[in-house]
């Protein structure tokens, strides 16, 4: 393991194309050549210093003392170039993940649209196409309003836009937009909340949002017919919000890496090829952001309960 | 009447590309993940398999080798249409043995039953 760790670091050419870059612009060679000149540099003035100064010794500890700093600083710089090229190839990788998920609704409004004006349909079948249209519509909308709210987060410029709001209020507008998709599935859901909650001083766009990922994730990653379950109530100085589900749950050694970006479990990818594993991340950042916690519980095949608390003042 | 087999996970395409293929007079068996598209290629020996890359349970990729090593299946053509268009997708899906690659954000619904219609003469 750690040889072929090693070997992975000296081999220069590789690490340069892992980031598709030229060689006088990649890091890891850039370093080598650095320790090559200082090398040298080394040699020269201890040639000099040696016809100059009686006690070699004193040379030797004054050189060595200097490579030693000329080192250290030289990794700091190749360090912070890695980042800076990793962040830049995570960027193309961002792009390029997310215009392949554009392409499928993409696709389908397109082909909607060439069949509702080309063929000869009934009723029935311009009911349907129109259907896909909305639905394909909407998924292309609900995308771009995840891209950019992890862009705003990546750049740091994610801010909220608090008012007075009614988080049960909130709950119920994003059930009813679920309604088609509950519908389709034959899925029940159950709502209980708390009577008399008080109003929390929050964004309604952006808890909506995490309102919205958590309940497509209950809904997506069903197993036949299943419950829903959502609970709001008081908890202490918090509200505290639980969705449940009897879906396909979490693997155990996935579950660690659940709110990272991009990040899609196992078993989700056999059940369901649309998502983009960008929703629990944006749930994770938004209640951060509104200094709540969120966490989860899930049992594979089972199903999985997400929570999150947010401070009522 | 010609038979195609239809393994995509987007019922959105299936409805589209189906109901096209459907009123050109072809029987169109539809397939919403690789396991089952592969299980039908066996029991219905279509003329022709439309099939996706991206797929549920098992992923295109493996339902094209599953197709072209068994003997009952591997003469039956196979199109791809994804929206995958990496070169070495493309180049694995031809050496495994598809008959064309289409990705599908690049063609018309009337472009990709042409190839299907020209895949089917051949």
């Amino acid at each position: 393991m750690i040889r072929k760790k090693i070997y992975d670091q000296l081999n220069i050419r590789a690490q340069c194309r892992k980031y598709g870059l030229p060689l006088w612009q990649c890091p890891q060679f850039l370093f080598v050549l650095m320790g090559i000149v200082i090398m040298i540099i080394i040699i020269v003035s201890f040639l000099i210093a040696s016809r100059q100064i009686e006690d070699p010794q004193l040379v030797v500890l004054i050189v060595l003392f200097l490579s030693a700093v000329l080192i250290v600083i030289d990794y700091i710089i190749m360090h912070s170039f890695e980042k800076l090229a990793e962040v830049a190839r995570a960027k193309m990788e961002f792009i390029s993940v997310i215009t392949h998920h554009l392409r499928s609704p993409i696709t389908n409004i397109k082909y909607s649209l060439e069949a509702l004006t080309s063929e000869e349909l009934t009723e029935k079948d311009q009911e349907e196409y129109f259907r896909i249209l909305r639905e394909n519509t909407e998924r292309t909308g609900d995308l771009i309003n995840n891209i950019l709210t992890v862009s705003r987060i990546s750049l740091g410029t994610f801010k909220l836009r608090k008012e007075m709001i009614s988080m049960a209020n909130l709950v119920e507008e994003t059930i009813l937009g679920f309604k088609p998709l509950l519908g389709a599935s034959n899925m029940t859901l159950e709502f209980e909340k708390e009577k008399g909650l008080p109003k929390i001083f929050s964004d309604p766009f952006c808890l909506k949002e995490v309102f919205r990922n958590l309940l497509d994730n209950a809904i997506r990653y069903q197993k036949n017919k299943g419950d829903i379950k959502l609970a709001l109530r008081r908890q202490g100085k918090n509200i505290y919000f639980e969705i449940s589900d009897s879906g396909v749950g979490i693997p155990e050694e996935d579950q660690k890496y659940i709110f990272q970006k991009f990040f899609r479990a196992k078993n989700a990818l056999r059940y369901q090829t649309i998502g983009t594993g960008l929703g629990l991340y944006i749930v994770k950042e938004i209640i951060t952001k509104m200094k709540g916690k969120v966490n989860f519980k899930s049992k594979e095949n089972k199903g999985t309960t997400f929570w999150f608390t947010l401070p009522i003042k | 009447m010609k038979n195609i087999l239809f393994i995509e996970d987007e019922s959105a395409l299936q409805r589209t590309i189906g109901d096209i293929l459907k009123s050109k007079d072809y029987r169109v068996i539809k397939a919403l993940d690789g396991e089952s598209g592969l299980r039908s290629a066996k029991e219905e020996r279509p003329d022709l398999i439309l099939l996706d890359l991206i797929l549920p349970r098992m992923d295109g990729f493996k339902v094209l080798k599953g197709l072209k090593t068994n003997e009952e299946t591997k003469n039956i053509p196979v199109i791809i249409l994804t929206n995958l268009e990496e070169t070495e997708d493309i180049q694995k899906a031809l050496e495994l043995g598809a008959t064309t690659y289409l990705v599908k954000s690049s063609y018309t619904l009337e472009e990709v039953v042409k190839k299907i219609e020209k895949a089917l003469e051949e």
